[in-house]
């Protein structure tokens, strides 16, 4: 069995319109046994821009702590917060130096510009980057995830369609991934506002 | 040396809390050729004057504005070699910037990095002071900008700036022109003027430099030819 798949997770985001969702499973796992149904994958970076990291979750909250850390560090010397897809970038960078020794974590980026424009990314776990329009998911049910949003996305959403969407997205594929579950935690992110909303699913 | 012993070693304050060789850094600038920079309310000029030790040098091969990135140039009044070092160091520091980030560097991080490095010389051993200020223009998110540093590794924004011989009387004179809503036209306008004021001899396309950066981000060197069509709307 795979490094990745050692605690399993599944993640997805979303873009609607002037808005984007990104959410995560809940279950920590050793292999098959679960160990924790409230954990934390998607982390706020700041007021509109989010991260989730799928994967080992000892390098997750390893290369999270790395990148608040840069992202404070940012903060300070330029007087802003940083821009989707500059954080993109540093995520990117910073993956890239462990090129030989990765951290086994894929990251999903999503955040608002301060035009509004929704930006979603995901990475490799070297750092290359990978856009999209509409969604991206990451996990151990990133295969279902695939099938689930392909099936479910519309372009232009509007913040309450888009949660349904991604909630539905995302408890249909756990239910077909054993190291992936119980329940999830969504956040919509508008440009007023940041909604965040924990799901039950199947919760065994 | 004959100052004193406190001219000796760099890092070592006089009673009087000064450090000398600092201030023997600014006296280097302040006999250097005259630079100046003029913030318009779309974009920035920088001017310079270009006088060679002979008339049999080349002026072509002569450029002492130079850019850093795109949207970034700059000038310097002092020692030319000092200037070429962090001229290089500066644009290593733009390139690693955009490696990181896939953005280009704004203006205030690179000056606040060049700043450092000057700072740097002042502190270490084995090292002397730069023996140049600079004069930086620069378009980014943030509007045009331009920025003073010192040997000393200080920095100021300037609305205009001026340096080299003539200090005072340039700016006494930038001061009496400068108006907030100044067009680049007329900003370069004022930037001949001012320079004309403290040159000897005839002004013209080869014996000076301008360096403009307009709404389009994008810095460039005047070239001579350039320079004898605003010397013409000058006169």
């Amino acid at each position: 069995m795979s490094i990745t798949e050692y605690n399993g997770s599944a993640l997805v985001a979303m873009v609607g319109k002037n808005c984007f969702a990104i959410a995560s499973d809940r279950r920590l796992g050793v292999q098959l046994q679960t160990v924790a149904t409230d954990f934390k994958r998607i982390s706020q970076v700041h007021d509109r821009l989010f991260i989730g990291l799928s994967g080992l979750a000892t390098d997750a909250q390893t290369l999270y702590q790395r990148l608040m850390f840069r992202h404070k560090l940012y903060q300070l010397r330029e007087e802003r917060d940083m821009k989707p897809e500059t954080f993109a970038s540093l995520v990117s960078a910073i993956l890239y130096e462990k090129r030989f020794g990765p951290y086994f974590t894929q990251p999903v980026i999503a955040g608002l510009s301060d035009e509004d424009r929704p930006f979603i990314c995901t990475t490799d776990s070297i750092g290359a980057k990978e856009l999209a329009k509409d969604f991206v998911v990451a996990g151990t049910a990133s295969e279902s995830l695939y099938g689930a949003c392909e099936a479910m996305f519309k372009p232009d959403m509007e913040p309450e369609e888009l949660f349904e969407t991604v909630s539905q997205a995302l408890l249909s594929s756990v239910d077909r991934d054993c190291l992936s579950g119980w329940g999830g935690h969504v956040f919509v992110v508008t440009p007023t506002e940041v909604q965040e909303k924990i799901l039950k699913g199947r919760m065994d | 040396m004959g100052d004193s012993q406190y001219s000796f070693s760099l890092t070592t304050f006089s009673p009087s809390g000064k450090l000398v060789q600092i201030e023997h850094a600014l006296t280097a600038v302040g006999s250097g050729q005259t630079s100046l920079g003029i913030k318009a309310a779309n974009g920035v000029v920088i001017a310079t004057e270009k006088k060679l030790p002979s008339i049999l040098v080349d002026e072509a091969s002569v450029q002492k504005i130079q850019s850093l990135t795109p949207n970034i140039g700059l000038v310097y009044s002092g020692m030319g070699p000092d200037f070429r070092v962090l001229v290089r160091k500066s644009r290593k520091q733009a390139e690693q910037y955009h490696r990181l980030y896939k953005e280009p560097i704004p203006v205030t991080q690179l000056v606040r990095e060049t700043a450092a490095v000057m700072q740097e010389f002042t502190q270490s051993g084995g090292v002397r002071p730069f023996g140049v200020s600079l004069l930086v223009a620069g378009f980014d998110d943030s509007g045009p900008q331009l920025y003073q540093v010192d040997p000393s590794g200080s920095y100021f924004s300037w609305k205009a700036s001026a340096m080299g011989k003539n200090v005072s009387n340039a700016k006494t004179f930038l001061e009496k022109r400068y108006t907030e809503d100044m067009e680049l036209d007329d900003a370069v306008h004022t930037a001949i003027l001012t320079l004309k004021e403290g040159f000897e001899g005839q002004i013209s396309g080869k014996n000076i430099e301008i360096g403009i950066i307009g709404t389009d981000k994008k810095f460039r060197v005047l070239t001579p030819a350039e320079i004898e069509d605003y010397l013409a709307e000058v006169e």
